[in-house]
């Protein structure tokens, strides 16, 4: 059991790793890729101490071996879920799964929307972007799963259990998982319906369906956030002062808590998340 | 308190209620929805008799649920006049529940 991971190696995931290490803690943080900065090629000029301006990208790379050099663990991996257990959390990624007391939600903003007609209409009307909180709507139904790697074979193994009839849409990308279910590979131009979704269309054809569960490329900060029940307003996870979501012992920094989208801010948030983590498992360890 | 409404009282108490009611949609199996409570008991604390707001579970009251089509939670649904006022999927703030009821 690891006192803390954090989820993320941006400036506010590496920052907090950077302080909590400083303070004897051993953070885990896991990252996939660069967020908002990966192939960032152009040139940040409005942060400190940089006398030339320095190239986005190389910016965050430099604050990863940082953070290496100190003697900081850090994994590149995919979390593709994160679950409560009784004395902390559980996260499973592509390759592994850990436990730890506290986890930190840094893992900035990309996140895949499917920016597609009929989504939001039909969102909560046969859309869902959670199996376990929905499917039980579904059952024996005729579902679809949209998406292509280990998220998406995560959420087809819930839904396999309470339908035999699912679908899985790649959405025009390349499967990288092996299933048993049927695969459509084309593009989604549209869901269709009239109060509730009837239909997928896609470049290749029109596929009747009562439900679609969306589980494209890799879960972001706020899908898990979601589905462990975390508040999430306007798309950014509503954190208190001590950067504690309504979960305890989830915390949350950088661009995925809103405010500026700025490197500096980022920073801020992941010495403040820090030292409340840090002061988190103080207390905890004092109630034990 | 937070009221726990089923097939039984929803008429009385939701459909012809004086107030506006909020009622969260939920199941004992649904993880996020075991997060609302909490903020429902602190929102009841704040606005007292203003409101009235309570809890459904799917499972058990599956007909109410049916009637109102819901089919992802927690989903929270503001009545007002016996009618349905304005809907939300997923965990919100007391903040925000609060300005659906006075909206």
């Amino acid at each position: 059991m690891k006192k803390v991971i954090i989820i993320g190696y941006g400036p506010a995931g590496v920052t907090a790793a950077l302080y909590l290490k400083r303070a004897g803690l051993h953070p885990l943080v896991i990252g996939k890729d660069l967020g908002a900065l990966e192939g960032y090629d152009d040139l940040v000029e409005n942060y400190y101490g940089f006398p030339e301006p320095v190239v986005g990208s190389k910016l965050i790379a430099s604050g990863v071996q940082q953070a290496k050099n100190l003697g900081v663990d850090i994994i590149t991996d995919s979390v593709i879920s994160l679950k409560q257990n009784e004395s902390g959390f559980t996260l499973t990624t592509t390759k592994d799964s850990f436990e730890s007391e506290t986890v930190l939600l840094a893992t900035g903003k990309t996140r895949q929307t499917l920016n597609i007609p009929g989504f939001t209409k039909f969102r909560g009307k046969g859309i869902s972007l959670c199996a376990t909180c929905d499917g039980y709507f579904y059952r024996k139904k005729k579902l679809a799963i949209v998406g292509c790697g280990a998220y998406m074979e995560h959420e087809l193994e819930y839904l396999n259990r309470i339908s035999n009839d699912v679908t899985v849409f790649t959405h025009g990308n390349d499967l990288t998982c092996k299933i048993d279910n049927p695969v459509v590979s084309g593009k989604i131009i549209g869901f269709k319906g009239a109060e509730k979704i009837t239909h997928i269309v896609t470049d290749d054809g029109e596929y009747p369906i009562n439900g679609v569960f969306i589980a494209l490329g890799i879960p972001s900060s706020i899908d898990f956030a979601s589905q462990l029940g975390v508040v999430v307003e306007k798309n950014n996870i509503a954190v208190d002062e001590n950067y504690q979501t309504n979960i305890e012992g989830l915390f949350a920094a950088g661009d995925i808590i809103g405010g500026k989208l700025q490197i500096t801010k980022s920073v801020y948030d992941g010495m403040q998340a820090a030292d409340a983590i840090y002061n988190y498992l103080k207390n905890e360890s004092k109630k034990a | 308190m937070v009221f726990n409404f089923t097939t039984d009282n929803f008429e009385k108490e939701v459909l012809q209620s004086d107030v506006p009611v909020l009622v969260d949609f939920w199941a004992t199996w649904c993880s996020p929805c075991l997060r609302v409570t909490p903020i429902l008991e602190d929102l009841v604390k704040e606005t007292g008799v203003l409101f009235k707001v309570g809890k459904l579970d799917v499972d058990a009251e599956y007909e109410i649920a049916d009637q109102f089509d819901i089919m992802s939670i927690p989903t929270m649904v503001v009545f007002k006049n016996g009618k349905v006022h304005q809907s939300m999927i997923g965990v919100q703030s007391k903040a925000t529940l609060k300005k659906m009821l006075e909206a």
